[in-house]
C-alpha cells in the first residue's frame, strides 16, 4: 500500500559487531530502500549513540521524514532513546518504530548468515509496514504520590528508608518479624570491618 | 537501627505484613495488616516484668535454639522498636485459672489478650522490595551429619556462639561438652555451586569472606586455636577482602583446596573425622576436628511468593527476584515504581545491600521528584456510535476502567483513561469492533501479520509475544547467545489478551502453518488475570477450528516468563518442527476454508447494519 504522504526513514543498526558480524546490514539496508512508502534507507554504525541519534534527526529534515523505522536492538531497551531522539527532531514519539534485528535474529542464529539476513529483512519489513499506520499520540500526565512503601527491614530496607526520609519523603518501613533487623541483626561482626552489625 | 526507629518521617510497621497492593507507578494503594502482638506498642516502657513472671519456656529462634524465651518476650536486646511480644501459640492465655500473670504485673497496663490484627491502607508512589533471603538448611546433605552429629554446627549458629550477646556470652563452646574446640574445620560452598540436584548451582557470593571474618574472630579470642578451611575457590574479590584473606593465613588458618566426602563421628570423643583430597596434591588425607562449621549458602526467601504475585514480578531461574536489566536497570523491578534492594534480588553482603539500597532510593526519588508521571499513550479508546452496550469489555477489563456497558438501559461502555493500563484484552473481546487501541490497532496489527505472510509463508511461525514475559524471554535467549532457527516472526502486543481471534485467524487465511500465542505465565500476568482470556479465546478457537476441519494443534498457546530464554529456544525448535509436519494441501484447504467463512460472516454483518438502518430510518421518515 503506498501512500503519497507517508514517509518512512529506515535506519540499520551495525551495533558493531553485535549485528553486523552475524548478517549482512547492507543487504538489509538495501532491501528496506525498496520497500513501500521508504523514502531513504540508511546504515549505521551505532545508532543509538549521539552521531547515530544526529543522522535519525539529519534524515528527518533533509527528507521530510515523518515515520522512522529503527532496526537495532529490543524496544524494550532503546525505545525511549529512540522516541526522545525523534520528538528532538519534530516528530510524534509514537510515529517510531522499532524492528528488533538483535535480540531475536543476529544473537540467535549467529552461525546462520543467509538465514539470518533474510529474516532481518522480513523484520524491517514488518516494521515498515507498521509504521505506515501508525498514528501520532498524545500522553497524559498523572500524579505521583510523595511517599514510599519499603518492604523488610533488614539491612537494605533500614538503609533506603533513611535515605528516603532524610531527603523528605514520608516513608512507610513494613516488617514481618517483630523487630527490624533482619538477619543482619543476628551476625556478631561483619567484614571487612570486623566490627559490629547493629 | 535505631535512627530508623526514631525518624520522625519513617512510619515503623513491624509484625506486619502487605495483604493487597493496587494501582501503578507513582498511585500505590497498599493494604497492610498489622499482626496483633498483644502489647501496647506506644505503652510498653520494655521493663521486663512481664517476661520474669511468663512461666512458659520456648526456645529462641534468635539464639538459633542454644538458648530460651518466654511466651512473652523481647526479641533480642537491640530490638527496634524496644517493645515486647506476646506469642499467642505458646502463651497459655487469659484465663486467671491459667495464667495471665503478666497483665497483672504490668504496671502501664499494656497488655491486651484481645488486641487485634488491624488493617492500614497506604498510598505510596514507589515500593521498595527489601524482603532478604533465607539461609540454606543443610539437613538434605546427609554426608556431613548435620541432623546426626551434634558438634557439626552451620555459620549462622557460630555467629551466635561466639557473639557477646549470644548464649554463651561470646564463650565459643562446642554444643556436646561446653569446652572450647581446638582444632576447628570450616567448610566452604555448602549448598551452593552445586551441580547436583541437591544444593544451589549459584555462588552465594557471601560464604568464603564470612570464612575469613570467622577465622580471624576465633583467632582474636582463642590464639592457639587450629583452623583449617576446606574450600574450592576462595572468593575474595572485594575492597578490602584480599588483605582479610592474607591476614587470615598470616594468622595460621590453613587453607587446604578440596571439599570433603563425608564426616565421621568418633562415638566416645564426638569428635569429627572428615576425609578430604587436597586437589594440590592429590592426596587424601583424614583430618580431626572438635568441631565443624558448615558454611552455608543463601537461598530466596521461601515466602517471596506472595510479594511476587501482589508486585507481579518475575523471578530469575535461581529463585531470587529478577531486575528490569541484568546490567543496566539493576535496582528497578519490571513493574513500574518498584524497585529492589539488598538479597531479595541476589545473595549480598552488607556493603552491596547498602549500596543497593541507596541506589534503590535515589531510583525512587527520582520518581518521585519529577511530581508527575507520563503514562504511555497505549489507552484503549470505545466508539459510542458502534458500542451496542453489551458489556463484555466491562466484565474483560481487569482494571474496572470500564464504565457503562449495560444492554438494560441501553449504556455504552466508557474508559476511565487513567486506571486503564493498555493491556487490550477488551479491544480482543469486543465483536463490534468499537474499541481501538491506541498504538496497537487492529489494522496495525494485520498489516504486520500480512507483511509476515505474503511471501514464503509456509516457512515461517508466526509468534504473538505479550511485552513483559513473552518477548522479554525471547529477548533474554538472545543476550544469552541461545540459538534457535530462524522462521520465527514475533508481533509484540502488551499483553497476550490483546490477540484478537481475527488476527489468528486472518494469519491462518494468509497461509500461515502455525501460530503460536505466548504470554506471561498465571500468577505473573502484569495485567492481573488478562492472560485466562486468552486461554478462553485460544480454547474457542481450538474448537472452531476442529469444526472446520483444520488440525487445532496448528495454533499453538504458551507460557514463557521473562527468565525463561531457555524456554523460548525450546518452544521456537518445537515449533518448527511442528511447522515441518504443515503440508501445502493442509494450508490451501484452511485458506478455502476461512476465507469461505469470512464472507459468510461479512455477509450477516451487512444484512444486519442494513436491518438496523431501516429500523432507525423509520422514525426519521
Amino acid at each position: 500500500m503506498e501512500n503519497d504522504s507517508i514517509r518512512i526513514g529506515v535506519f540499520v543498526c551495525e551495533c558493531g559487531m553485535n549485528i553486523a558480524g552475524s548478517l549482512d546490514c547492507e543487504a538489509v539496508r538495501e532491501e528496506a530502500e525498496k520497500l513501500p512508502n521508504v523514502v531513504c534507507s540508511v546504515r549505521n554504525k551505532y545508532t543509538c549513540a549521539e552521531p547515530g541519534q544526529q543522522e535519525i534527526k539529519k534524515y528527518i529534515k533533509s527528507h521530510n521524514l515523518n515515520r522512522v523505522v529503527v532496526a537495532s536492538c529490543t524496544p524494550r531497551m532503546h525505545e525511549p532513546t529512540f522516541r526522545n531522539c525523534v520528538a528532538e527532531a519534530g516528530l510524534n514519539p509514537y510515529l517510531m518504530e522499532m524492528a528488533n534485528i538483535r535480540e531475536h535474529c543476529s544473537w540467535t542464529h549467529i552461525d546462520d548468515w543467509d538465514g539470518a539476513t533474510e529474516k532481518a529483512k522480513d523484520i524491517v519489513k514488518v516494521s515498515v509496514a507498521r509504521a505506515a499506520l501508525l498514528q501520532p499520540q498524545t500522553e497524559t500526565e498523572l500524579p505521583v504520590t510523595k511517599a514510599v512503601l519499603v518492604v523488610g527491614g533488614g539491612v537494605s530496607g533500614i538503609q533506603a528508608s533513611l535515605d528516603l526520609a532524610d531527603a523528605g519523603y514520608q516513608v512507610h518501613l513494613v516488617e514481618k518479624e517483630a523487630s527490624i533487623g533482619g538477619l543482619m541483626a543476628a551476625l556478631d561482626k561483619t567484614y571487612p570491618t570486623m566490627d559490629c552489625s547493629i | 537501627m535505631m535512627d530508623a526507629g526514631r525518624h520522625p518521617l519513617i512510619n515503623l510497621m513491624t509484625y506486619s505484613e502487605i495483604e493487597n497492593v493496587g494501582g501503578y507507578i507513582g498511585n500505590f494503594n497498599v493494604t497492610v495488616r498489622k499482626k496483633a502482638r498483644y502489647v501496647d506498642e506506644n505503652e510498653c516502657n520494655a521493663c521486663g516484668e512481664c517476661e520474669k513472671i511468663c512461666p512458659v519456656v520456648a526456645p529462641d529462634s534468635f539464639q538459633e535454639g542454644f538458648s530460651s524465651r518466654k511466651a512473652i518476650y523481647m526479641p533480642f536486646p537491640q530490638a527496634v522498636p524496644s517493645v515486647f511480644i506476646l506469642d499467642d501459640q505458646d502463651c497459655l492465655g487469659h484465663n486467671p485459672i491459667a495464667c495471665g500473670k503478666c497483665a497483672d504485673v504490668c504496671e502501664k497496663n499494656c497488655i491486651d489478650f484481645d488486641m487485634k490484627d488491624e488493617i492500614v491502607n497506604l498510598e505510596v508512589g514507589a515500593v521498595i522490595v527489601a524482603t532478604g533471603m533465607d539461609v540454606y538448611d543443610p539437613t538434605e546433605m546427609d554426608e556431613y551429619g548435620y541432623t546426626k552429629y551434634e558438634n557439626v554446627i552451620t555459620s549462622m549458629e557460630f555467629e551466635r556462639l561466639i557473639s557477646a550477646g549470644g548464649p554463651t556470652e561470646g564463650h565459643f563452646i562446642r554444643p556436646t561438652d561446653h569446652k572450647t574446640p581446638k582444632r576447628i574445620g570450616f567448610i566452604q560452598c555448602v549448598g551452593s555451586r552445586s551441580q547436583s540436584p541437591i544444593g544451589n548451582p549459584y555462588c552465594s557470593n557471601i560464604c568464603c569472606m564470612n570464612t575469613i571474618k570467622d577465622s580471624l574472630l576465633l583467632k582474636d579470642h582463642y590464639k592457639d586455636v587450629d583452623i583449617s578451611v576446606f574450600y574450592m575457590d576462595i572468593r575474595a574479590f572485594g575492597k578490602g577482602f584480599e588483605d582479610l584473606y592474607q591476614r587470615s593465613k598470616q594468622a595460621g588458618v590453613k587453607y587446604l583446596r578440596g571439599l570433603p566426602g563425608e564426616i565421621f563421628e568418633d562415638d566416645k570423643t564426638k569428635n569429627l573425622t572428615l576425609l578430604a583430597e587436597d586437589t594440590t596434591t592429590g592426596e587424601i588425607i583424614d583430618h580431626e576436628f572438635d568441631l565443624v562449621v558448615l558454611s552455608v549458602g543463601v537461598i530466596p526467601r521461601k515466602d517471596s511468593g506472595l510479594v511476587q504475585k501482589l508486585l507481579t514480578l518475575s523471578k530469575t531461574e535461581d529463585g531470587f527476584f529478577m531486575e528490569s536489566h541484568p546490567k543496566l536497570k539493576p535496582v528497578d523491578a519490571p513493574t513500574g515504581g518498584v524497585f529492589f534492594a539488598g538479597c531479595a534480588e541476589f545473595p549480598k553482603d552488607v556493603k552491596d545491600s547498602v549500596t543497593q539500597a541507596s541506589a534503590a532510593a535515589a531510583r525512587a526519588q527520582i520518581l518521585m521528584n519529577a511530581g508527575q508521571i507520563s503514562v504511555e499513550a497505549i489507552t484503549s479508546v470505545i466508539d459510542q456510535n458502534m458500542c451496542t452496550s453489551c458489556g463484555i469489555c466491562v466484565k474483560a477489563c481487569p482494571f474496572n476502567a470500564i464504565t457503562g456497558g449495560d444492554a438494560k438501559t441501553k449504556t455504552p461502555a466508557q474508559v476511565i483513561e487513567a486506571a486503564c493500563k493498555g493491556c487490550g484484552t477488551c479491544a480482543a473481546e469486543c465483536n463490534f469492533d468499537a474499541i481501538t487501541m491506541k498504538h496497537f490497532e487492529d489494522e496495525q496489527i494485520m498489516a504486520q501479520v500480512e507483511a509476515i505472510l505474503d511471501k514464503d509463508a509456509e516457512d515461517k511461525t508466526l509468534v504473538f509475544a505479550c511485552n513483559w514475559c513473552s518477548y522479554a524471554g525471547a529477548d533474554l535467549a538472545g543476550l544469552s547467545r541461545l540459538q534457535y532457527p530462524t522462521s520465527q516472526r514475533v508481533i509484540r502486543t502488551m499483553c497476550s489478551g490483546r490477540v484478537d481471534s481475527k488476527f489468528i485467524l486472518h494469519a491462518f487465511e494468509e497461509g500461515a502453518p502455525i501460530v503460536l500465542v505466548s504470554g506471561c505465565h498465571f500468577a505473573d500476568c502484569h495485567y492481573i488475570d488478562a492472560n485466562r482470556w486468552t486461554v478462553k479465546r485460544v480454547e474457542k478457537l481450538w474448537d472452531k477450528l476442529e469444526k472446520l476441519g483444520i488440525r487445532p494443534e496448528r495454533l499453538q498457546l504458551e507460557w514463557i516468563s521473562a527468565a525463561e530464554g531457555q524456554k523460548w529456544k525450546r518452544t521456537m525448535e518445537e515449533m518448527e518442527e511442528m511447522r515441518k509436519s504443515v503440508t501445502t494441501e493442509e494450508i490451501e484447504f484452511t485458506q478455502k476454508v476461512l476465507k469461505e467463512e469470512r464472507e459468510k460472516a461479512e455477509a450477516k454483518k451487512a444484512k444486519r447494519a442494513l436491518k438496523k438502518k431501516e429500523t432507525v430510518s423509520v422514525p426519521i421518515n
